[in-house]
């Protein structure tokens, strides 16, 4: 008998088995990721979940029998009082006994599973990408990488190079004549051939015993592996270098925008936020929200402050302007910038607006997406000074984007939409 | 429980192998030994060498999920099963198993950390001893799997699906596994002979060459011949290696095994799309004695637990505590609940099993005018452990079940048989636990756990390899009991994936020889 105390061995054994699982039902945990992403809560919009997908694509079909068919007879226990011809009516069709087809997984039931965090947002972000990221200028340089940097002559176990070592090994037994254990066996058995044999060959064992004590004797001072052998993997850190982009996030927080579109708006950001801290580790993202005065502030108050007042777009605008040119030189960033309102804006002010966009704020822009929350009872194409205002800049600017939002459920394609990669190539 | 006059007689001067519930490597040892000494000593049992793995609830859902076995493939159907049992099991929905045993030689045992010192113990006479004698004596295990080559042909399986993998692609290794698990009950030539897995290096060999020759054989010149009719020779010179007549009598048809069929002679299949499907009927095969012997394996391995953890008792050497933890477990490991209990899915293979060992038990020692009656043979013959162990050896579920199920055990079970019509709304009683029923019951009991009545007979009857290339597939329909239609047809999809050309399921009356319904399916290009 022998105990293995397997706790030790890798986890996840099956995670290869997981991955391949997840592929398969890919479509579907998209769409029911989707599904999550409009009920949920705005603070719990990235955590992990448990989706419920249909069992479509992850039928296991094999020949089976069909109950409903033919005759059949079965035994049951617990007996109590029933005779012979005694009559029970059957379980309604789909109802009965509940653990028979589902339990195997082959019904037509939902298959409930949980996906990590890191899954989840891998299926939420998948294909998509900041556009026109272009400018990579090496100025900052954080991210280190391990790389291969040939072999070294010491190093902790863990790196040596098991091949390498023997190769040594064997190149210095062959150079200084180690003689082989097969050999020695020889020899060995040679020995006792001799000194078994009547009469003795004194000489013959003699010769042989001193030739015995000469190869064991140069086996000793010829170890099998020397510290001379040891080859170990040596690893560098190398920079690795990154473009460097930063996204200005324009909110609208005046009294027009109800709790509703507020909570539209910060659900596009929330995803804009998640998006880009998941894929782009060197982005910075810019804070600004406005009612009539504009003002930059933390990641925790955009999402949850209140404020209200009036609306004056531009002013948020000029503040942006006044943090590019303070702190973003346009030649070394990708500038990005997304803005979300309902649409009002104090009427003098959209001429204003339209023309810092045209003359300064989309040069220096990569990419510029504007969304308008507002609800369904609007119709298709309700006209709001915004958006009326923009849309002579769609045709001008190919970096330049709108879209609309009017429900939860619209977020996530309209997101996607932007960001796609095709999105990338209509926009320039 | 029967056993109270054991439990009390506990009269012990020697000290508990254990005391809490803590475990160590040193005490399962102890406790192994300890069993042995019952198991082998007293019982005379009969066991593969056996290796014990202590491994966590994580890994255990693992090993779920790939059909018990330790090093499967790959394959996301086990990724499927095993995020179904993990959601279930963490929400407290399923108690995961107490151990895990692997027919093979040498006998490898789970055991899982989480447990108390006293299911380690009981882990150990029920799997180390009561599943693996019942492996290694049970003629269709002899007959069937060989337990010495098991581990390694999985190891072959797992690198050669992965080696396919890379070459071919993921998905294309997927869409063949895919079609051979839905094959996999029709992967089993049920008539024995040259079914056994053979060992890992004449298998390796076996593939290596396979695909050798494929190299070889190889002329690209081929590739440049122009006249059409020439490759159409070719073609057909290669299909007729195994026949040229399209009757097929010279493909040995009927043939029951489907998977070993295509493997052969399904025209379009890469070398390697073969040796998949070879893989997969060799596994199917591995587990077919399981499905043949649940109630007798789970008997065996439960009689043997209660009698080995009993037999410690009463030699003192586990303490009051433990002995009533393990009979808590016990009994609700053998509980049956009866037809009408929302608990009742089936009935349950440990409890069926376990009461048929101990009425046989109880038939050779204390024997009643019934029993004499009935089983002239072993009623008062004295030799309990004896008898069981010949039983243990040549019977398997259903031949058990019609030779050894007593008039008690069904009084016990209360059991009653019911027929089923399908076109009527209700089921009737056609037979009680009374003196009238008794053979009758034990009958359909033992037709119940007969794989062969429960599987579909399906045959491939006609395979065109000239001409339209049609594969006919019957199915012999007894009691008029049709295939499943949705499953049918996708399994069909599966089959006409393999075979590559059109193919033809028709569904025949056993009896009658009449047509009852056709299903057809095309591949796709």
């Amino acid at each position: 008998m022998q105990i293995v105390d397997r706790r030790r061995n890798p986890k996840s054994k099956s995670l290869g088995n997981r991955q391949r699982f997840l592929r398969r039902a890919k479509a579907e945990i998209k769409e029911a990721v989707r599904e999550a992403v409009k009920t949920r809560k705005v603070s719990d919009i990235d955590a992990g979940e448990e989706v419920r997908i249909s069992s479509k694509s992850l039928r296991e079909p094999q020949f089976s029998l069909d109950s409903k068919s033919g005759s059949r007879d079965f035994v049951l226990p617990g007996n109590t009082d029933m005779v012979v011809g005694d009559t029970i009516p059957k379980p309604p069709p789909g109802g009965g006994r509940g653990n028979k087809g589902s339990k195997e997984g082959t019904g037509e039931d939902d298959f409930v599973f949980a996906l990590s965090r890191e899954e989840f947002l891998d299926v939420f972000f998948e294909d998509l990408k900041l556009p026109n990221l272009v400018k990579a200028k090496l100025k900052q340089i954080k991210s280190a990488e391990l790389t291969r940097a040939g072999f070294a002559t010491d190093g902790p176990p863990s790196k040596l190079n098991h091949v390498r070592t023997m190769r040594n090994s064997l190149a210095r037994r062959i150079a200084l004549n180690r003689p082989s254990l097969a050999y020695l066996e020889k020899l060995e058995a040679e020995l006792a051939e001799a000194e078994a044999e009547t009469p003795l060959n004194e000489g013959k064992v003699n010769e042989l015993r001193e030739r015995l004590a000469r190869v064991t004797a140069l086996r000793k001072r010829v170890a099998y592996l020397d510290p001379l052998d040891l080859k170990f993997n040596r690893h560098e850190r190398l920079p690795k270098p990154s473009t460097q982009a930063v996204m200005f996030c324009l909110m609208d927080v005046s009294a027009s925008m109800t709790e509703r579109l507020k909570d539209l708006a910060k659900r596009f950001f929330i995803l804009l936020n998640m998006f880009l801290r998941r894929h782009y580790k060197e982005v910075q993202v810019v804070f600004i929200r406005h009612t009539n005065v504009a003002q930059e502030v933390d990641e925790e108050t955009f999402f949850t402050g209140r404020e209200t007042g009036g609306t004056v777009i531009s002013t948020a605008l000029v503040e942006m302007e006044r943090i590019i040119e303070e702190r973003y030189p346009v030649a070394d960033w990708n500038i990005y910038a997304a803005q979300a309102s309902d649409g009002h804006n104090f009427s003098d002010d959209m001429a204003e607006c339209i023309e810092m966009l045209q003359t300064s704020i989309l040069e220096q822009c990569q990419y510029f997406a504007y969304i308008e929350v507002g609800s369904i009872d609007d119709g298709p194409y309700p006209s709001s000074e915004v958006w009326d205002g923009y849309e002579e800049l769609v045709g001008e600017h190919a970096n330049f984007a709108m879209r609309r939002v009017a429900e939860p459920g619209d977020i996530y394609p309209v997101f996607r939409n932007l960001f796609s990669e095709d999105a990338k190539a209509n926009s320039g | 429980m029967q056993n109270t006059e054991h439990a009390t007689a506990s009269a012990a001067s020697t000290k508990p192998l254990f005391e809490g519930s803590d475990w160590n490597f040193d005490l399962v040892k102890k406790a192994y030994d300890a069993c042995e000494e019952i198991g082998l000593g007293e019982l005379g049992l009969d066991i593969y060498p056996n290796v014990i793995e202590v491994i966590t609830s994580e890994q255990m859902l693992d090993a779920y999920a790939s059909i018990g076995l330790p090093r499967m493939y790959r394959h996301w159907s086990f990724g499927k099963h095993f995020v179904r049992d993990e959601l279930h099991y963490r929400k407290g929905a399923r108690a995961l198993a107490y151990e895990l045993v692997i027919n093979s030689d040498p006998c490898i045992n789970y055991i899982m950390e989480e447990n108390s010192m006293t299911m380690h113990t009981l882990v150990l006479a029920h799997a180390a001893m009561g599943h693996n004698h019942f492996f290694k004596n049970n003629y269709l295990f002899q007959e069937w799997t060989r337990a010495d080559a098991i581990l390694d042909y999985l190891d072959f399986a797992k690198t050669y699906v992965a080696r396919c993998e890379d070459q071919h692609g993921p998905n294309a290794v997927e869409q063949v596994l895919d079609a051979a698990h839905a094959l996999m009950q029709q992967g089993i030539s049920r008539y024995p002979g040259s079914n056994r897995t053979v060992s890992l290096a004449r298998e390796r060999e076996r593939a290596r060459e396979r695909h050798l020759y494929e190299q070889q054989s190889f002329n690209d010149l081929w590739r440049t011949v122009p006249q059409k009719r020439q490759e159409e020779d070719a073609d057909s010179a290669e299909d007729a290696q195994p026949s040229s007549a399209a009757g097929g009598s010279q493909l040995r048809l009927p043939e029951e095994n489907i998977l070993y069929f295509l493997e052969k002679t399904a025209p379009k299949l890469a070398d390697w799309e073969r040796e998949i499907l070879r893989i997969v009927r060799n596994l199917s095969t591995y587990f077919y004695p399981q499905r043949q012997t649940k109630v007798m394996n789970e008997g065996c391995a439960t009689w043997t637990h209660f009698h080995i953890m009993n037999r410690l008792y009463d030699k003192g050497l586990l303490t009051e505590g433990s002995m009533l933890e393990f009979l808590h477990s016990h009994s609700s490991v053998t509980m049956q609940p009866a037809w009408n209990d929302r608990r009742y899915s089936g009935l349950n293979p440990y409890a069926l099993g376990f009461a048929i060992m101990r009425d046989i038990e109880r038939m050779t020692t204390e024997p009643t005018d019934e029993d004499r009656d009935w089983f002239p043979d072993i009623a008062g013959n004295g030799d309990p452990v004896g008898t069981l162990k010949q039983i243990w050896a040549e019977f398997r579920d259903d031949s058990f079940i019609l030779q050894f199920m007593s008039p008690k055990v069904i009084r016990d079970f209360r059991l009653f048989n019911i027929h089923d019509e399908s076109q009527r709304p209700q089921v009737f009683v056609s037979n009680i636990h009374n003196e009238l029923g008794y053979r009758q019951v034990r009958q359909a009991l033992s037709k119940q756990y007969c794989v062969s009545s429960l599987d579909p007979d399906l045959q491939v009857i006609e395979a065109d390899l000239q001409g339209s290339r049609r594969l006919v597939v019957a199915h012999n329909v007894r009691n008029g009991v049709l295939l499943d239609r949705a499953n049918c047809e996708r399994t069909l999809y599966h089959l006409a994936r393999l075979w590559g050309y059109r193919v033809k399921l028709i569904e025949i009356d056993y009896e009658t020889g009449k047509v009852l319904k056709e299903h057809e399916n095309l591949r796709m290009p």
